[in-house]
């Protein structure tokens, strides 16, 4: 068998074992999943009608009140949903490496890429099954999204793309904690992102300073781009901005990644 | 011990340092196929570090080492394929069942499909987890893990197996059990190179054992060699109070003090003219022991009588 073939079988057999692991521990999948939807309630019934009224239809796609903010926010929920997801990467990943089991790995003759293709792709998968949760609930409390078959692919490319950069950047934050404690809280600030960008409101209302943040974190162009397509509000140049921050993020994280587990050492 | 088997392991002039401390300073072995090794010594004594780079996880600074013909270096992955570690630190998978983890190290291995079953109902067998198989790792006692770590070992048929302190932590039962594992290991023609700071365990289980302290081979031969270069034995004197330990201490020589358990070991042979000499010295300075007895040599004997200095010592440090 050739290498490749040796690569992409210990892959395969790294994504069972941690999408078997995932069966598993499921409150953790349950817990990440719970705190987005917590928002999407809070933020629709607790806050929706006022901010609703305050936004112009052309930003939800036609409806006004609380179902325009609905379909405002669920874009913003849907990237917070992955935000809160690859915490779960990085807290496995952690989980992994500060045991014995990553040493165990070391010392055996299989792809050296292999440990890490698998925690990706099993988080992959858990963000899919994230995503798939929140939209079913933001569906359930009316969101009807107006794209079509093919807007509709390219969300669910824009999502897996970003979900990708988020999940490499996790794991290297999984990798360079020195605790299972740490990885949990590190990525935190990324649930934070959707919030001081476009997400909840549009980044024009903000004061200056934080505008201009807001204008430039790569969450804004995503969440604009995922808004496009799925209520039809303009994209404009946000498309192209938002693929080449998921590229520039899930290269460097992946790159970072390597490095920190080509050096790892627990000595 | 034949000098007509080919080594399995060869270390020359081996050279660690994490920062400024010196954890291996230029060590030299050959361990022969189809036996088992013991390096023993103290913690910190570098034991660990040495497990770490025979088994590919960190680089040397100087010297070369070759496992079962491929040097660590250049052909790291050749070494792979041809060993199992068994770390002081349970490699198992607990969110997995013993069997789950089991087969996992089969598929790493590409035994295919019924190859590796076949294995893994083997090995279950074998180390007495067949009961457990299904049951998740997280809820099996101390000496199920630990077997089913060397069985995770084991599923490759490494030629070449590392067991850093395999029994640290096992109730005596388990211990014995481990042994015979262990021991059958080597009836298969597989080499073991085992650290401990078990002397007993040592001496039970090794063809060869070195002594390692403070990163230097200090001595090295069969259990038998090592107990020939101590004279004899030593005489244990338990103490009342710190203040008699250090007066004696003080009094006599070739003694090593035991603070935490106020003992002391002096060495010699219980002859019966030593021995009245012993206790001469100490009613001549009027020291009070509260128990005296006399022990045959074993390696802790070995220990002080290479280095110098006692285990005890250091483990009353760390």
């Amino acid at each position: 068998m050739s290498a490749l073939v040796y690569t992409l079988s210990d892959s395969a057999t790294m994504l069972r074992r941690n999408l078997l692991r995932l069966r598993r521990y499921p409150s953790l999948t349950l817990l990440l999943v719970g705190m987005p939807i917590v928002f999407l309630l809070l933020f629709v019934y607790v806050f929706g009608g006022q901010l609703g009224h305050g936004l112009d239809t052309s930003l939800t796609g036609g409806r006004s009140g609380r179902a325009g903010y609905l379909d405002y926010v669920t874009p913003g929920i849907l990237l917070m949903t992955v935000a809160a997801a690859v915490q779960g990467t990085a807290i496995v990943v952690a989980m992994d490496m500060t045991g014995g089991i990553v040493d165990r790995f070391r010392t055996m003759a299989i792809a050296r890429s292999a440990v890490l293709t698998g925690h990706v792709l099993a988080s992959l998968i858990q963000a899919a099954l994230s995503l798939g949760i929140v939209l079913g609930v933001a569906v359930a409390l009316g969101f009807r999204p107006g794209a079509g078959p093919l807007a509709w692919l390219g969300a669910v490319g824009v999502l897996a793309l970003f979900s990708l950069a988020l999940i490499w950047l996790a794991t290297a934050l999984g990798l360079a904690a020195r605790s299972v404690e740490t990885a949990s809280n590190t990525p935190m600030f990324l649930t934070l992102l959707p919030f001081l960008g476009s997400g909840f409101v549009p980044d024009a209302s903000m004061p200056t300073g934080l505008r201009q943040f807001a204008h430039y974190q790569p969450f804004t162009p995503v969440t604009e781009t995922l808004r496009g397509l799925l209520t039809g509000t303009p994209i404009g140049a946000d498309a192209v901005t938002a693929v080449a921050w998921s590229l520039a993020i899930a290269l460097a994280s992946y790159l970072w990644a390597r490095r920190l587990y080509a050096r790892k050492r627990s000595a | 011990m034949s000098t007509l088997r080919r080594p399995a392991v060869v270390a020359t002039g081996v050279r660690k340092s994490f920062g400024e401390t010196v954890v291996l300073d230029g060590v030299d072995l050959a361990v022969a196929e189809g036996t088992i090794f013991a390096l023993l010594g103290p913690n910190g004594a570098g034991k660990t570090t040495m497990v770490r780079i025979f088994s590919t996880l960190v680089p040397a600074d100087a010297g070369r080492v070759r496992v079962a013909g491929h040097d660590v270096a250049d052909d790291p992955d050749g070494v792979r394929a041809a060993i199992g570690v068994t770390g002081q630190f349970s490699a198992v998978d607990d969110l997995l069942t013993g069997a789950e983890n089991l087969r996992l190290m089969a598929d790493l291995n590409h035994l295919g499909r019924r190859a590796g079953r076949q294995r893994v109902g083997e090995l279950l067998d074998r180390f007495g987890l067949a009961g457990a198989a299904t049951r998740p790792v997280s809820t099996y006692s101390g000496g199920m893990r630990r077997r089913l770590d060397l069985a995770m070992t084991l599923v490759g048929s490494p030629r070449v197996i590392f067991l850093d302190e395999p029994t640290t932590g096992l109730d005596p039962r388990s211990r014995r059990r481990m042994w015979d594992d262990i021991r059958d290991l080597v009836a298969g023609g597989v080499t073991i190179f085992l650290t401990t700071q078990y002397l007993d365990e040592a001496d039970e289980l090794a063809d060869r054992i070195a002594v390692l302290d403070r990163g230097r081979i200090v001595a090295e031969g069969t259990p038998d060699e090592l107990k020939r270069r101590v004279p004899g034995g030593h005489i244990r004197l338990q103490f009342a109070d710190p203040a008699a330990l250090h007066a004696a201490a003080a009094h006599l020589d070739a003694a090593a003090a035991d603070e935490e358990r106020l003992v002391l070991r002096v060495s010699g042979n219980g002859d019966v003219a030593s021995l009245r000499r012993l206790l001469e010295q100490l009613e001549e300075a009027e020291i009070a022991v509260e128990e005296l007895s006399i022990h045959g040599p074993d390696l802790d004997d070995v220990f002080f009588a290479v280095t110098g200095h006692p285990t005890l010592e250091q483990e009353a440090a760390r």
